[in-house]
């Protein structure tokens, strides 16, 4: 028995050897193939070409060869609508510009970063381990992009969220080179979600709840802060778990502080929870006002909560502030998908891809051989300097600190109307 | 018995010095935050039973899951990772059921049929897929070391998780409501809705049965003798495997059965659910002494009604802000309290270091 272990171990070990043979063969030639590369492409090039150089590198793409465009948002489990709706957008932009950028193709891959940090650190090491990739759109939730935001930051990409919200990643001491966003700034819908409470339902006492994100618990100090500001009181704020289920007993101490209002800006699964339990806790039923932001404004969210939602206020972009393009944009989401978009991040993520676009064909350098040279410093710079562009959001301008938006924010109000075709309202009923 | 114990006293090692400290200081906290947060008076007594009654709901739930671990525990002396999952398969399955009910119409004229219904397709599935589990992934094992089934739980946990998410979909699936079980009952200070009437009674009911089952049937009896010791117990005739599938098969019922009861509760499924309320089950199982059948209930409650009682009970007068985001620091906190003053849980008997 002991011999016939010893010899299965040695056959096991001598297997391996091969297999780590195997495995190194392919690549020791790859190895010296690299740099022999642009040696090749130098040869027959015209005295005056000099390929560009970058202080944080150049992509080079083969005549050839596609662009790589990769994405990284949160594409399933409970809050992947949130980044389907995003890469659906994506898609159209790049069927819109017809598959291809400066006579290349357009290729779009990405990682699905789970809308938590764990996942937007796993999403970003792998984005980062290709080098290939000119720039990433993502991610869909701050959470991931804090925590993944430096790796690919590091790897030279252009980053372009179309939803990251939270103040602090375009904060100029928090920010990461390369980092920008198409999505507002929740200062911005902080601001305006206090000032409807305050001027518009003319509410004076209110409690908040965030879930430890830095998208929720952003906003609901940007919510505070303003409403504060405005002669309210915040009667308490309190922080759930993303991954709870009984929200009752934080509800029923909220309960005991006597709001009129509860601001709630956190993600769909927590989101729908509270907003049925609410109903259910004796002291807040009927009589309190519920109002959540962007992070729920999805047919998920109406169709989790259920005849709950009713009544509720949003914060979300003013779609209807949103350009001609938009109506375009729509139809065509409609026949490719067959549905209306999931939820409010898609015109963003169109645009996020457009600019990354337009930057590209500003700073690409084609090689007499049709080789396509990219500066990613080159190609940052040019993404920072957007002054003014058309996009279906509205008009951006990326400001030093990376903010992109036109920050349009409207409040919609649910209705029976919205229950019944579980779609969102698309026309607000107050903006600023 | 007594010559031991005084011989632990004289020999304090420091390390037992320094868990003692610990332990203190949570008592500490726990009798200062809740003087002070009582002195206050800000919250209500509707307050406080309205929380009390959500945690024993809560905590009926995850005593029907603890005790599918426990009894594998007491069998197998190995912990069913993928209990979790055998949580989940049940009312995820059973949602297409009750949705094609509701649709129809049937969940509202005829409630308790269809609940019968919905929860035979939700046990049915669950004890299929724990059966399944520990025909392919447990009895090859049966002799290998302790380790290895472990780590082949988690994998059949795993499995099991993402072959729902392939069958089903990511998304939330929202449960249907029923219209009869809306509405609540005052009692006083009381103030109970039908769901959470539903729940506990549900949960008792099946805890009872259990109970005599093990207690009084010869299956049962069984059972136990498998427990105390397998191998004696192959000798006098009993079919150890048997014994043991029928173990898993309680397990998977009673955990199917709390599936369609979470369901209820709070009226989504998804493929991730069996996560937290599994570890939280675990966690109930070792509180009450794992092995222990009466031990995994009263483990379950005590979880559920500290989960939601602890934060605001003990935090809110020290003057910490959002203390519900604390809430699982402080049931684990609370599991290490009395793992300290009893290692082997509140009804873990000491022999059983020994056995194992």
């Amino acid at each position: 028995m002991k011999g016939n272990q010893s010899k299965r171990v040695l056959s096991l070990a001598a297997l391996m050897a091969l297999i780590a043979a195997g495995c190194a063969m392919p690549v020791t030639p790859a190895a010296p193939a690299q740099p022999a590369a642009p040696a090749a492409t130098e040869a027959p090039a015209a005295p005056e070409f000099t390929p560009p150089t970058d202080p944080i590198g150049v992509v080079q793409i083969g005549p050839n060869d596609p662009i790589h465009i990769a994405y990284m948002l949160v594409t399933s489990g409970s809050d992947g609508t949130l980044g389907i709706d995003s890469r659906r957008g994506i898609e159209i932009a790049i069927e819109d510009v017809g598959g291809k950028l400066l006579g290349h193709d357009i290729k779009l891959s990405g990682e699905d970063s789970g809308c938590n940090a764990e996942g937007g650190q796993a999403a970003a090491a792998k984005l980062a381990a290709d080098s290939t990739i000119v720039a990433v759109i993502g991610s869909s939730c701050s959470s991931e992009m804090r925590a993944g935001g430096p790796t690919l930051s590091k790897a030279g990409f252009l980053i372009v969220s179309p939803s990251n919200t939270a103040p602090d990643l375009t904060d100029p001491a928090k920010r990461f080179p390369g980092y920008f966003r198409t999505a507002h700034n929740d200062k911005v819908q902080g601001a305006v979600a206090a000032q409807f409470v305050a001027e518009q339902l003319k509410l004076k006492k209110a409690a908040t709840i965030h879930d430890g994100s830095p998208y929720a618990e952003g906003l609901a100090n940007a919510f505070a802060e303003n409403f504060e500001k405005l002669g309210g009181t915040i009667t308490t704020k309190e922080a759930v778990g993303p991954n709870d289920t009984d929200f009752k007993p934080v509800l029923t101490k909220i309960a005991a502080t006597e709001p009129e209002i509860i601001f709630y800006p956190i993600f769909v699964a927590a989101g729908s929870l509270i907003t049925k339990q609410v109903k259910e806790v004796p002291g807040l039923g009927d009589k309190v006002v519920l109002m959540a932001a962007d992070g729920t404004f999805s047919p998920d969210f109406i169709k989790a909560a259920g005849e709950a939602v009713i009544g509720m206020y949003q914060s979300s972009p003013d779609f209807s502030a949103f350009t001609g393009g938009y109506a375009d944009f729509l139809a065509k989401h409609e026949k490719k998908y067959g549905e209306k978009p999931l939820s409010a991040f898609h015109a963003h993520a169109y645009d996020a891809f457009n600019m990354v676009a337009a930057a590209i064909e500003k700073v690409a350098v084609k090689g007499p051989d049709g080789t396509l040279y990219i500066g990613r410093q080159a190609l940052r710079d040019a993404f920072a300097a957007t002054k003014d562009y058309k996009g279906l959001t509205g008009t951006l301008t990326c400001d030093p600190n990376g903010d992109c938006a036109d920050p349009k924010i409207a409040v919609y109000q649910q209705t029976e109307e919205n229950l019944k075709k579980l779609e969102v309202p698309t026309t607000p009923i107050w903006k600023p | 018995m007594v010559a031991t114990r005084t011989k632990r006293v004289i020999r304090l090692e420091p390390t037992d010095v320094f868990i003692y400290i610990i332990g203190a200081l949570i008592v500490f906290v726990v009798v200062v935050g809740s003087i002070a947060t009582l002195s206050q008076g800000k919250y209500s007594i509707n307050a406080w039973v309205d929380l009390f009654v959500f945690g024993v709901t809560l905590g009926s739930i995850y005593s029907l899951i603890a005790l599918g671990y426990t009894m594998v525990y007491g069998i197998l002396r190995m912990i069913n990772f993928a209990h979790s999952e055998v949580f989940m398969s049940g009312p995820f399955t059973a949602y297409f059921l009750a949705e094609a009910f509701s649709r129809s119409g049937f969940l509202n004229q005829s409630p308790v049929i269809a609940l019968i219904l919905i929860f035979a397709l939700s046990m049915g599935t669950s004890v299929l897929v724990a059966v399944l589990i520990e025909r392919i992934a447990y009895r090859p094992l049966r002799n290998a070391p302790r380790l290895v089934p472990l780590i082949t739980a988690i994998g059949a946990s795993f499995f099991v998780q993402y072959m729902f998410r392939g069958l089903y979909g990511t998304n939330i699936k929202v449960y249907p409501e029923i219209e009869a079980l809306k509405g609540q009952i005052t009692l006083g200070a009381f103030r109970v809705s039908y769901i959470q009437i539903l729940v506990i009674v549900a949960a008792a009911a099946m805890m009872l049965g259990l109970h005599l089952f093990v207690q009084k049937t010869r299956t049962g009896k069984a059972m136990r003798a498998v427990a105390e010791d397998r191998s004696t117990a192959a000798l006098m005739g009993i079919n150890v495997d048997n014994i043991i599938v029928t173990t898993f098969i309680l397990g998977g019922a009673l955990a199917g059965a709390a599936g369609v009861l979470y369901a209820l509760v709070f009226t989504q499924v998804h493929f991730f659910m069996g996560f937290i309320p599994g570890i939280k089950a675990f966690t109930a199982a070792v509180l009450g002494g794992i092995g222990n059948i009466p031990g995994a209930m009263l483990g379950g409650l005590f979880l559920g009604v500290i989960e939601s009682l602890g934060p605001m009970l003990f935090l809110d007068g020290l003057g910490i802000t959002a203390p519900y985001q604390l809430k699982d620091a402080i049931a684990f906190s609370l599991l290490v309290l009395v793992l300290i003053f009893r290692p082997t849980g509140i009804l873990g008997e000491r022999i059983r270091e020994k056995k194992a």
